[in-house]
C-alpha cells in the first residue's frame, strides 16, 4: 500500500526524515508514534505529496509520488482519507453537508451524493445529527463527521493524524473502535498519536520515529521501556498483540501490497 | 456543464458574502477604467486628427507672381503634373482664394471688406499622391519661372504627428501602469475570500480537488469583478463623453475644422475593449491572488 525506500528528507536547517524505509501492507493498522519533531508529520506529508522528498522513493498503491506531476496529486489524495486532531469541518455547513461536500467536489453524482452520506452517517453513528451544524454537536461527534467525511469516497488508506487528541479518554476509545471497524472492512489506517494507553491497548503494528529515522517497527506496545515496566498489567494486551501479530504476517504474506 | 454552473453559482455567492470588499475593488476597478476612458478618448481623437490633418496638408500651394498669366499658370500646371507623387493639380485664381478666406473666418468675413484690393494671390493647388515625394515636389516647383513662393506644411504636420506620437506613448505608459493598479486590487480583494476561505480550501486538497476546481469559483468571482467595473465604466464614459461633445464639440470644429468621433462608435469600442479588460484584470487578479495558496 505504502512503501518507503531509503527516504530522506532535509528542511532547511533540519533534518524531516532521513534514510527511512517502511512497507505498510494492505489491511494494516499502523501507528506512527514518537516525541514532538520526530518527523511524523514529515512522513505523512510525504504520502500526501504536500512536500516533496529531497531523496529516495515513496509508493503509494505501486505508484511512485516523488516524480508524480501536480496534476496527478488530487487523484492520489483521492486514494486517501484524513483525518484531523482538530476536526476542521466547515462551521457553515451541517453535518450532512460537510460530508457531502467530499463528494461534490469529486464531482459525483447527485444520486450517488444521497445514497452514500446517509450510509457513512449511519456507519460513524451520527446519522441522527445530520442536520446539525458542528458547533452543536460534541467534541467525539464532530471527529465521527470527520471520519465519515474521510471514509465516504471509499479511500484505500485513512490517515489520522492524532484523532484522540481532543477527546476525553472513553470518547477516544470510542473512535478507535470506529477506526478499528473501518479496518476491518479493509481500509488501511495510519495513525500518528501521542496516546500510549490506546496504543497498548489496541496492540497494533507500532512504527516509532526519533529524530527522523525509524528506532522501532514492531507488533504491541507503545515502547520498550513501557513493555518491560508494565509486564503484568499489560499481560493481556501482549498476549493479544501477539496473536494478532501472527494474523497479520498472515495477511501480509498473502496480499502483498 | 455541472462544474460550470457549481463555479458560476459559488462565484456568485462570495462576491455577495464579501459584498463590502466586492464592493470596494468594483469601485477602485471602474475609477481606473474611467481614468482610462479618458485616456482612450484623448487618444483615439487625437488619432484622428492626426489623419484628418494628414489629409488636409497633403497638397502643396504654389503661389503665382502676379503677371504670370493663366496660360503661364497652365503651362505650371502640366509641368507639375509630370513630377513624381502628384496625384493632381489645379488652378485656384486670387478670387477663389478669397471667397475661402471669407467662409473660413464666417461671422467675422466683413473685417476683410475693409481691404482695398485682394492680397492674396494666384496660385496653384498640387495635390500629393504619395507624402514621400513632398519634399522633393516642393523643391522642383520652386524652381519654376514665375512661381514667387512655395507653401508646403509638411514641417507643420511633422511637428503635429510628433506630438500625436508623445500623447499616444503617454497614454500607453499611463495605461498600463493603471492597470497593473486593477489587477493589484483585484488580486487583494480575492486574497481576502481566499483567506476567509482557507479552511475550506485546504479540505478540498486534502480530498483531491483539482486545482482548476478550487481556482474556478475565485477566479470566476474576478470576472465577474471585472465585467461589472467594466458595464459601470463603459455607461459613465459614454454620458461623459457625449456632455463633452456636447459642450466643446462645437468648439473643436470650429479650431480644427472636423468632428470629434461619434460617441456610438467609442463606446461601442469601449465596450469590447473595457469587457477585455475587466475580465482579464479579474482574471489575473484571482490567479495572482491564488498562487500561493495552491503550491503543494
Amino acid at each position: 500500500m505504502i512503501v518507503f525506500d531509503n527516504v530522506t528528507k532535509y528542511y532547511k536547517s533540519n533534518v524531516g526524515l532521513e534514510k527511512v524505509s517502511v512497507r505498510i501492507n494492505k489491511g494494516d493498522f499502523v501507528f506512527l508514534v514518537g516525541p514532538s519533531g520526530a518527523g511524523k508529520s514529515t512522513f505523512i506529508k510525504l504520502i500526501l505529496k504536500e512536500i516533496d522528498a529531497t531523496s529516495g522513493s515513496i509508493k503509494v498503491r505501486g505508484r511512485e509520488v516523488t516524480t508524480m506531476s501536480n496534476r496527478q496529486v488530487p487523484i492520489l489524495r483521492r486514494n486517501i482519507g484524513i483525518v484531523f486532531q482538530d476536526f476542521r469541518l466547515l462551521p457553515k455547513k451541517t453535518v450532512y453537508e460537510n460530508v457531502a461536500f467530499a463528494m461534490e467536489i469529486i464531482h459525483q453524482p447527485k444520486k450517488l451524493i444521497k445514497k452514500y452520506v446517509p450510509q457513512v452517517l449511519s456507519m460513524v453513528g451520527i446519522a441522527s445529527k445530520a442536520n446539525k451544524y458542528p458547533d452543536e454537536l460534541s467534541a467525539g461527534e464532530q471527529q465521527r463527521v470527520a471520519i465519515a467525511r474521510a471514509i465516504v469516497n471509499r479511500p484505500r488508506i485513512l490517515i489520522a493524524d492524532e484523532p484522540t487528541g481532543n477527546l476525553d479518554p472513553d470518547t477516544a476509545w470510542e473512535i478507535m473502535q470506529l477506526l478499528d471497524q473501518i479496518n476491518k472492512r479493509g481500509t488501511t489506517i495510519l495513525m500518528v498519536t501521542h496516546a500510549k494507553d490506546i496504543v497498548d491497548k489496541m496492540g497494533k503494528r507500532v512504527i516509532a520515529i526519533e529524530k527522523g529515522r525509524i528506532v522501532r517497527d514492531e507488533f504491541g506496545l507503545y515502547g520498550y521501556a513501557e513493555a518491560l515496566e508494565g509486564v503484568e498489567s499489560t499481560f493481556d494486551t501482549i498476549q493479544s498483540a501477539r496473536t494478532f501479530r501472527s494474523k497479520s504476517r498472515f495477511r501480509r504474506g498473502g496480499r502483498e501490497e | 456543464m455541472r462544474r460550470f454552473f457549481y463555479t458560476l453559482k459559488q462565484a456568485f455567492l462570495q462576491v455577495l458574502r464579501n459584498r463590502a470588499m466586492s464592493v470596494a475593488s468594483i469601485f477602485a476597478i471602474t475609477a481606473m477604467l474611467l481614468i482610462l476612458s479618458i485616456f482612450f478618448i484623448l487618444v483615439i481623437n487625437v488619432n484622428t486628427a492626426a489623419q484628418t490633418i494628414q489629409q488636409d496638408y497633403d497638397s502643396i500651394e504654389i503661389y503665382l507672381e502676379d503677371d504670370v498669366t493663366k496660360e503661364q499658370a497652365n503651362d505650371i500646371i502640366m509641368q507639375v503634373k509630370e513630377e513624381k507623387g502628384v496625384e493632381d493639380a489645379y488652378y485656384k485664381s486670387k478670387e477663389a482664394a478669397m471667397e475661402n478666406f471669407r467662409n473660413r473666418w464666417g461671422d467675422n468675413a466683413y473685417l476683410l471688406d475693409s481691404l482695398n484690393e485682394n492680397p492674396l494671390p494666384n496660385s496653384v493647388v498640387v495635390m500629393i499622391g504619395d507624402l514621400n515625394y513632398g519634399d522633393q515636389i516642393a523643391k522642383a516647383c520652386s524652381q519654376y519661372d514665375g512661381v514667387e513662393d512655395v507653401k508646403y506644411y509638411k514641417d507643420t504636420v511633422d511637428k503635429l504627428l510628433k506630438m500625436t506620437h508623445f500623447v499616444q506613448l503617454a497614454a500607453i505608459i499611463v495605461m498600463i501602469f493603471l492597470i497593473i493598479v486593477s489587477i493589484v486590487v483585484v488580486s487583494n480583494t480575492i486574497k481576502l475570500t481566499v483567506f476567509n476561505r482557507a479552511g475550506e480550501i485546504s479540505i478540498m486538497k486534502y480530498v483531491g480537488a483539482t486545482n482548476w476546481f478550487i481556482r474556478g469559483p475565485f477566479l470566476a468571482e474576478g470576472i465577474i469583478i471585472g465585467i461589472i467595473s467594466a458595464g459601470i465604466s463603459v455607461g459613465i464614459s459614454a454620458l461623459l463623453y457625449q456632455k463633452i461633445i456636447d459642450v466643446i464639440g462645437a468648439q473643436v470644429f470650429s479650431v480644427l475644422s472636423m468632428p470629434m468621433v461619434p460617441v456610438g462608435f467609442l463606446t461601442y469600442n469601449f465596450a469590447w475593449i473595457f469587457l477585455a479588460l475587466g475580465i482579464s484584470i479579474g482574471a489575473c487578479g484571482s490567479i495572482i491572488s491564488m498562487r500561493k495558496f495552491l503550491d503543494a
